[in-house]
Order: structure tokens, then sequence, then C-alpha cells
């Protein structure tokens, strides 16, 4: 009974936050805090409660730790069907996390209508977290969709209006249509799947499990996983598709940003790994090279993109591109060493991502601009910010002691045995990511002052989101293992999924 | 033995406490900086006496799992050996008389560089020394890795350590940039190890590479090539090299510790480490020897031609370390780690007393500036005397002659006449350049006033370095014997002797040469830079042979170009086309319904007389 209340606490909490706000400014902001903590600890919960560590459990029926399932659309076969394993856990966890920064970090931003952006921003969670737990396909879809409107509203309402005409309107449109166009591809692959199931065994269904036993011929089924790719490909984004991604995250509030990045990318990810490779395992073993150049494409234009950009949040949306085109790699690779990477790389990313665009946040909150070339010389005139802004960067590079180079480097181990070329480029990557990591760095903190005297510095609430933020960063650095641990299980399915099918291609 | 593990967990509560009280009073902050190195110091006493007092077998301290997934499986764990001992005394001891010179020269340099925290060069200073230690101990490649690229961080942040200042930013950026360039190498290296043999376990690796690999095989060829390749980022080396110049934009102490002593020398340490894969890559190892030589004489001349007295250094440091490469190439490891060891001695002399030196004439770094110094400074002068005599190998009395000898000994023994010509060359080069600095700096006329300093600060550490780069340093024998393969050549043959009877001619006759044409009015040096000729030759080694010039061009700049071409996002520019595209269908399709009668009747019209004609041309 916990896995539908994971999903029901931020809508309820959510609509209470909506109509408190007449009770004054702080009550929504104070109950959207205590939601999300509720949801972490449950989270939590699960975590420190359930056994991951089972026996590699390899068979025609995933392996769940938890399940609920009632009827909703029984004409259809349609059921409100979710689960829960290692790999929804730590993405549910993840989520409840940066919930609680994401209503932290706007405690002081948000100045209007706080009931109604609060309800926005816990629908998202509460979306975000049915996409992570819906194992049925139309549950699913149910989810992917809902989770776009609130982030449409946030942005197109909270936003800021950036430079260039570029607003925050015409970002969220673009934000709604890249994402709803593709999600259109997915419903038909969806659809596509469940009818080559009736017409096999005469039964509707959309359940999970039910459907990756569905024979599907070659073609047919190639087909279906690049609709399922594309509309995966256009969150996370790979490159062809990133188009929306820097607009909205320049022009959404930081709380928007950090939800974009920490987890809104993660659900393509997690799409990938739930849907698009043990659906289709055949096809997706037969598309893994493009997928690959298209990651190496995304690791390289990225980082281009990045170092060209003016504008510090743009600079860091286009360095996830970069990020996620390892994540890509290292999913299409298929090696349970690469798989476990992925998932450090997903958690580790959404930290330092998230406190790079918390740290944006509070300079434009004391700057009110975004505009690098106005910055310059802050170290040492705005407190604690520029270190923890530095370990954040350092950090978004890749350094040893981070978990972000706990992921990238097991997703490079884990792909060189199967595709040295792709690793061996894809290393000097890792140049490029130090070269625009430094220079905003550089742009923003070194150099001579560009005004007098000193500017506020961190007070309590921001200086404890970012400890925590580094405190975990390190701490995934160092004890990867508590990640590991958990996911080991899932990941050695989608494994054992892939390198079935890859040996049946040979 | 157990202490091990708390060598490197000093230094890191020393960073941490310093990053979180990081408005503590000056004196605090020193003791913290200064205190943390002195208690690993005092453990590193303990675990050497402990090692070298017993058999000297290995020992492993595992302190946690660190990453374990399915094959992958690395611990986080410590391995101690003869070499390892070797580097950590040298790493914690040099690191801690620095680290006192250090409580003195910012207090110093503070006071002229305003507005910079003291606890913030600690700190970084203390995570440095963290991050050695854990490149030296490490058991596995993965946790030499984390050391390797922490040691590149604290380097980039103490470069720019005065953020204010562009150039100095900038030259911490190049420094982390092209190290990191040869850490991609490093990791590629990893790779291919891990893909070969499943584990990293640099002992392990070790004693599994002859039976996986036959000798010059194109894998551990390849292999030994991405090691040299990180290894000659972090040691500055030809083609990596550009960066440890520019580096001197740090305070001193730095330069003194992670540009001189400990940092630079970690891709001699590395090639030591994994010497056996490099034994079976006779090609690789070639190449070692080949840069050392190269890189030796092209820092050589790039010396001879500074005017700073740091950058003197900088290149000089180059040179040494390319007479490790030099012995690593030709088969003499234990001689390289000697000389690793006695360099960080009378480096680390040298740059402190050059600090000194700097801050006596009021951050004057320009030698043509000084002269004269030696009758105000003259416990400076006194230590530039033995550690410039240590690094021109002047015979007998100072270390350096012991250990770089023993590598011009063993590179002619073993063969490599080319290799030990050019060491001789360079060896003539290293006393030219060295004394020309001593004489400008300290002889001739006065040209500026200078304040000696005071303290035992600033004094012990001087002193305790000055007595180690004299033949006492060179009494310490590192203990190797188990770890590196050692040469089975007659020690003491007639021609060793006759050859380190030549190259102490070579060096004295270098000094010779110095004092000749840099001592008194330099009449000769001036008129043979007058010329256009002589003018031209200067600048193409004071620019250090071009290679910054090349790579702006080669590198730089076309990185800048590409990026200015990407300030629009072209990809996503081609995708608008399908929003302008329904713009302009948008557009056309509204001005047709214009509500005008006439209009809407002639395209009826139009309409009808299309079909027509296809009909009856159908």
């Amino acid at each position: 009974m916990i896995l539908p209340w994971l999903i029901f606490i931020p809508f309820i909490g959510g609509l209470l936050c909506w109509q408190t706000e007449r009770m004054g400014p702080q009550v929504p902001r104070v109950i959207a805090l205590v939601t999300m903590l509720l949801e972490l600890f449950l989270a939590l919960w699960l975590w420190a409660s359930g056994d991951y560590h089972l026996a590699n459990a390899i068979g025609n029926t995933p392996h769940w730790e938890m399940e609920y399932r009632v009827g909703w659309i029984e004409r259809f076969g349609i059921t409100f069907h979710l689960a829960l394993d290692g790999l929804s856990l730590i993405m549910v966890t993840l989520t409840g996390f940066l919930g609680v920064l994401a209503v932290a970090c706007s405690w002081k931003e948000i100045e209007k209508r706080i009931g109604f952006f609060h309800l926005n921003l816990l629908w998202i969670i509460g979306g975000v977290v049915g996409v992570f737990l819906a194992i049925d396909l139309f549950l699913f879809f149910f989810f992917w969709e809902m989770m776009l409107v609130p982030m449409y509203f946030l942005i197109a309402l909270w936003g800021h209006s950036g430079s260039k005409g570029n607003s925050r309107i015409s970002a969220a449109i673009k934000f709604f249509i890249y994402t709803q166009a593709s999600g259109l591809l997915m419903l038909v692959s969806i659809l596509g799947l469940v009818f080559a199931h009736f017409y096999q065994t005469g039964v509707f269904t959309f359940d999970y499990a039910v459907l990756r036993e569905t024979p599907l011929s070659g073609p047919l089924s190639y087909v279906l996983m690049l609709g399922f790719f594309i509309a995966f490909a256009v969150k996370l984004p790979v490159v062809p598709f990133h188009g929306w991604l820097p607009d909205a995250h320049a022009q959404a509030p930081t709380a928007g940003s950090v939800d974009l990045a920490g987890i809104l990318l993660k659900t393509a990810a997690y799409g990938m790994l739930r849907f698009a490779i043990p659906l289709f395992p055949e096809a997706s073993a037969d598309f893994a090279p493009v997928a690959m150049v298209l990651g190496l494409i995304g690791i390289f234009y990225g980082a281009v993109l990045a170092y060209s950009q003016t504008d510090i949040k743009r600079l860091i949306a286009c360095s996830s591109i970069s990020h996620m085109g390892f994540v890509l790699i290292g999913i299409y690779s298929g090696t349970l060493i690469a798989l476990q990477g992925v998932i450090i790389q997903m958690v580790a990313h959404a930290f330092s991502a998230a406190g790079l665009f918390i740290i944006s946040g509070q300079l434009y909150e004391r700057l009110k601009t975004r505009d690098m070339r106005e910055m310059g010389g802050l170290f040492g005139r705005i407190g604690t910010m520029p270190g923890f802004a530095l370990a954040f960067i350092v950090a978004s590079l890749g350094m040893p002691g981070t978990g972000n180079f706990i992921g990238e480097f097991l997703i490079l181990f884990g792909a060189f045995e199967v595709v040295p070329w792709v690793v061996v480029i894809a290393s000097f990557g890792l140049v490029l990511a130090a070269i625009y990591s430094l220079v905003l760095m550089h742009r923003v903190y070194f150099g001579a002052p560009k005004g007098e005297g000193a500017l506020a510095g961190l007070d309590p609430r921001e200086f404890c989101m970012l400890l925590l933020l580094l405190f975990l960063i390190v701490l995934l650095g160092f004890f990867p293992q508590l990640v590991l641990s958990v996911s080991n299980t899932a990941m050695t399915e989608v494994q054992q999924w892939f390198s079935v099918s890859s040996l049946m291609m040979q | 033995m157990n202490l091990l593990f708390l060598i490197a967990v000093f230094p890191l509560l020393g960073a941490l406490a310093l990053a979180f009280f990081r408005r503590m009073p000056v004196n605090l902050a020193a003791l913290v900086g200064v205190g943390s190195m002195g208690l690993a110091a005092l453990t590193t006493a303990w675990v050497d006496i402990a090692f070298l007092t017993g058999d000297q077998t290995p020992f492993v301290q595992t302190l946690w799992t660190w990453v374990a997934v399915g094959t992958f499986t690395e611990d986080f764990a410590l391995y101690l050996d003869g070499l390892t001992v070797t580097m950590i005394s040298v790493v914690v001891g040099v690191g801690f008389l620095i680290h006192l010179f250090a409580s003195w020269y910012m207090r110093e340099d503070l006071k002229e560089q305003t507005g910079y925290l003291y606890t913030r060069f600690f700190c970084y200073m203390n995570l440095f020394v963290f991050s050695m230690l854990l490149l030296v101990l490490g058991d596995n490649l993965l946790l030499i890795y984390l050391g390797w690229e922490g040691v590149g961080l604290c380097s980039y942040l103490l470069i720019g350590y005065y953020y204010r200042v562009p150039a100095n930013a900038w030259a911490a950026f190049k420094a982390f940039i092209i190290t990191r360039v040869g850490d991609v190498f490093l990791a590629i290296g990893m790779f291919i190890l891990f893909a070969t043999f499943h584990t990293l376990d640099v002992q392990e690796i070790l004693s599994r590479a002859p039976d996986m690999w036959q000798r010059g095989d194109l894998m551990v060829e390849l292999a030994a090539l991405m090691l040299l390749g990180g290894a000659v980022g972090k040691s500055a080396q030809l083609p990596l090299q550009t960066w440890l110049a520019d580096a001197m934009a740090g305070p001193t102490p730095v330069s003194a510790l992670i540009h001189a002593a400990t940092m630079v020398t970690a891709g001699v340490y590395l090639i030591a480490r994994t010497h056996t894969i490099f034994e079976l890559a006779p090609f690789t190892l070639g190449l070692v020897g080949i840069i050392g030589a190269i890189t030796l004489l092209v820092a050589g001349f790039a010396a001879l031609a500074q005017t700073d007295i740091k950058r003197v250094l900088a290149y000089s440091t180059m040179s040494q370390i390319a007479y490790m490469f030099l012995a690593l190439g030709v088969g003499a490891w234990d001689a390289a780690i000697f000389h690793l060891m006695i360099h960080a001695f009378f480096k680390a002399l040298l740059f402190l007393a050059s600090g000194s030196v700097i801050i006596a004439c009021h951050h004057e770094q320009n030698i043509f500036k000084m002269g004269g110094l030696s009758r105000t400074l003259k416990l400076p002068y006194a230590c530039f005397v033995v550690g410039g005599a240590a690094l021109a190998a002047l015979p007998l009395v100072t270390a350096g002659f012991y250990s770089k000898d023993e590598i011009l000994w063993l590179a002619f023994a073993n063969g490599h006449t080319v290799l030990w010509v050019a060491g001789l060359f360079g060896a003539f080069m290293t006393s030219l350049y060295t004394f020309r600095m001593i004489f400008i700096v300290f002889h001739g006329k006065e040209n500026t006033h200078a304040h000696p300093a005071r303290g035992i600060a600033h004094h012990l550490p001087l002193i305790v370095l000055l007595v180690l780069s004299t033949f006492v340093g060179a009494l310490i024998h590192p203990p190797l014997g188990n770890v590196l393969p050692t040469e089975d050549l007659v020690e003491g043959s007639t021609m060793q002797y006759v050859l380190e009877v030549l190259s102490a001619i070579v060096a004295i006759v270098g000094v010779g040469i110095a004092a000749g044409l840099f001592l008194g009015k330099r009449r000769l040096v001036n008129a043979a830079v007058g010329t256009p000729t002589g003018m031209r030759l200067w600048h193409f080694f004071h620019n250090a042979w071009g290679f910054d010039w090349l790579y702006d061009k080669v590198f730089v700049k076309p990185y800048l170009g590409l990026a200015w071409l990407h300030r629009v996002d072209w990809v996503n520019a081609l995708v608008n086309l399908v929003p302008g595209l329904a713009r302009v269908l948008h557009w056309g399709l509204a001005t047709t319904q214009n509500g005008r009668l006439r209009w809407y009747a002639g395209s009826i019209s139009v309409g009808a007389t299309v079909l027509l004609v296809l009909l009856v041309l159908g």
C-alpha cells in the first residue's frame, strides 16, 4: 500500500499548498517542505527496510521487491500497476531528495502565486514518482505526459525572460511541443505493441511483464523500439533532439532547473533501462552502435556548445547534454559495469547539476543577471559560495573522489570491452569537460573584481543545501557501494536481457 | 605498520579544518597546516622504522571495498614497499619542511598581496599532500588515479592562488588542461589493463603481465604508451611540458613542493611502479629515454635564456626530471628513484631560497634587477651555492653528483651511447645555466636593497635541506632492492671512473664558462645577444622553442574558432526551420482568407481551369 501513497502524497500536498495560500505566504512553503520530507522519509524507509541484495534472479518474470495492482480500465487490460525494485527505489529516493531541495531553493525566490507554484512543483514530483513506479505501459504513459503540464506552467509563469527575445513563454511552449510530440511517438509504439500482442493471443493487456514476452518480427520490433527510443532521446536529451533543453533551463526558475536536470532528464534514462531495452532487446542490441555514436556526438557537441555560452544557466544546461552522452553510451554498451556506472552517473549528475543550478539562482538573486560577461572576480566577495561552486564544478568535470568520477569511469571501463574505440574517443570528452567547467569558474569567480565591496554571503538555508549536496557527492565518490548494491539486481537483469539477445544476433 | 593510513589522514583532517574554519587566525592556521604535516611526518618516521627494521616485505592495508561491480572489484587499499617508503618519506619529509617555510613566506607575501585568505593556502597544501600520498600509496590504479587527479586539482588551485590576477588564473587553467590531456591517456591505459587482466591491482597486473603478453606485443606497447602519456603530462616532459614554466605563477613554496619536489615526479614514480609493463614494451621504454634526452636539452637551452629566477628553476626541474626519464629509459630504475629523491632535496632548497630572495627583494623576480646579493643575504646565498652545486653535480661534495653520475654511467654501460652523450651535454648546460643564475643574482653590482629574513620557520627548512643537498643526502640509500630490478654490472670498473672524471670535468668547465661569461661586465654575452641572430636565438630559447606558439596555432585557436562557430546552436537552428515553415504556410493561407469576393472568384476560376487542364491532359 505504500507505493500508491508515494504518488498520492505529493498530489495531495500540492492541493493543500494551493488552497492554503490564503492563510499566508509561509504556509504553502511549509506544507510543501513537510510533504517532500515525508516523501523522502518514506523512500528512505523503504531503502532501509527492504533487501535489494537478492541473488540474481534471471527468469521470465521480472523481480519486484514490492508490487501494487488494482484494475482500472478492465476492457483494455489496463491496470493501476505499480512495482518497485532497486532501480526505481534509487530514482524515487533521488526524486524525494531533489523535491526537498527544490522547495528549499525557491523559499525566497518565488514571491507571487506561491500556492499555485508549489502545486505545480509537487505535481511534477508526483508525476515523476509515478513514472518511476508504473509498470503498466498505459499508466506509465499517463504519468509521462502528466509531469509535463506542471513543468510547462512552472516555466511559463515563474520563469525568467531571457536575453535576445527568448521569452519564458516560448521556452515553455518549445519544451511542451518537443516532449508532447515525442510522447505521441511512444504512445503509437505502446499501442503497436499492445495490438501485436492482441493479434497473437487475443488478449488486450498493457502489462509490462506480459508484453515483454510478445514475440515480434524483426522490423516491427525495430520500429516500435524507435518510437520508445525517440521519446526518451528527446527527454535525455540526445543531440538532434536537444533544442528545448538550454531554453527551458535558462528560462525556468531555479526549482524548475533543479527538477529538470536532476530528475526529469533521468526519467529518460530510466525509460531506456526499464522499457526500451527489456521490451525490445534484439532491436536494441541492433540499434546500439547508432545510439552510442549519438552519445559520442552528444558528448562533444554539448561540450563545445557549453563553452560558447554566455548565460551561466545555459552553460550548465549544455554540460548536461554532454554528460548524458556518457549515460547513453553506458546504457547501450550493455555490460553490467557500464550499466551500474549509468546509475551512479545519473545520481551524481543530479547532485552536481542541482548544486550548480542552485548557485546560479543564488547569483541571480544577488546580481540580477545570468550573463557571465557581467560577472567576474566574485571570489572573495561573496562568502563561501565560490568554494561550493568550485566543488560542484570539479565534480562536474569528473574529479575522482566525487560520484561523477565513479559514474563516468564505470561507464568507460564497462564499455571498453565492447566498443574500445568509442570509449577512447569519449575519454577525450573529459578534456573538453574540464575546459567548459573551469571556464565557468574563471569567468564568474576569478579575475579582477568588477564591483566594490562584498555581496551578501550564503545564509544558513543556502549553506545547508549546498553542504548537503556536496556531502552526498563526496559520499558517492568514496562509498558508491551504498547505491551500487541496491541497483545490482535490476541492472544484472537488464544486462542479461541485452547480452542474451546480442548472443542470439551473433 | 597499521598506522599507515594515518599518514594520509592527518593532512586530510588539516585541510578539512582549514576549509571549515576559514576565518581562523593566522597563527592558528599555520599551526593546523604545519602541525598536521608534523604529525604525518612523525607517523611516517614510525612506519619507516617499522618497515626498515623488519624484513621489508610489502604490506597491504585494506580500508574498505571501494567499488564492486561484477568483475570490477577495487578496494580502497594502501600498499607499502621499498619504493613507497622512499616516496612517502620524500613527500612528507620535504613537504613538512616546505609547509614550515611557507608559514613564514605566506605571512610575508600576504602583507603585499592583501585580501587573500591565509587558511586557503594551507587548506590546498594539505589537500595536496593527502592526494600525493594516495598517489604513491595506492594499491590499485584507480586509487593511484584518484591521487593523480587530486594533485592536479591542488596544483591548479595553488597556481591560481592569486586569483585576482588574470594571468595567474589562466596559468592555472593551462596547467590543468594540459595535464588532463595526459590524464586521459593514463585513463585509456587503465582501460586496456583492466580489459586484459580484469583487475586494476598493480601487483597482480605486474605478476601476471609476463604470462599474458609476449615481449613487444602490440597491446603491451599500447598500454605502456598510454601510461607514458600520463607520465609526460604530469612530469612536464615533451610534448606536454609547456605548462610548467607558467605554473611558477603560484606562491614560491608551491613551486617548491608541487612543481619541483613531488607532483612533477609522479610520472617517474608511475613508470617505476609499473616497470614490468615497460620492460615488456621495448619500443615504449626506448621512447621514455628519448623523451628524456630531448626534454633535457630543450629545457637546458630554455633555462639559459630566462630572466625570471623561478622560470630558470622551472626549466631546470624539467631537465632534471628528464634525467630521471632517461634513467628509466635505459633500465636504471633505482638510479631514477635515487635521483628523484636527491632532486627533491636540492630543488626544494633552491626554490625555498629563491622564495627568500624574492621576499627580501620586495617581490622582485627578475634576476637582472637583483645582483650582488651575496653580501646581504648570507643564508640564501649559501643555499644557492650548495643547491646549485648539487644541481650542476659538482664532484664529490654534492648529492647531485652521486645520483646523476649513476644515471650517466648506467646509460653508457647499457649501451645507450647517444643518450649518454645527450646526458653529458645536458650536464654541461646545467652547470652553465645554474651558475649563470647564481652569478647574476648574487654577484656583480647591487641593483636593489634586500632585507634578510629572520626566524626559525625560515632558517630551519633551508638548513636541513642544505645539509641533505651535500654528500650527506647521498648517503641515504632508498630500500629498492626488493622492488625494482637491479643491474648486475660490475661496480667500480675502470671505465666507470673514467666516465665519472669526465662528467666532473664537464660540470666544472660549465661553471668556469659561466664565470667567464656572467661574472664581471658580461661584454661577450651582451655583444652576442646584440646581433640580430643572437637576438632571434635569445627569443627562441626565451620562449622555450616556441612550443606555446605552436600549440596556440594548432589547438587553442582552432578550438576557439569552433566554439565561435557554435555561438549558434546549428542543430537547433535547423529544427527551428519546422516552426518557420509552419509560419510561412500559415501566412500564405491566411492571406488567401481575406474576405474579398474578387479574390475568391479569381481563385475558383484558376482552380477550375487547372483541374480542367489536368483532366484533359490525363
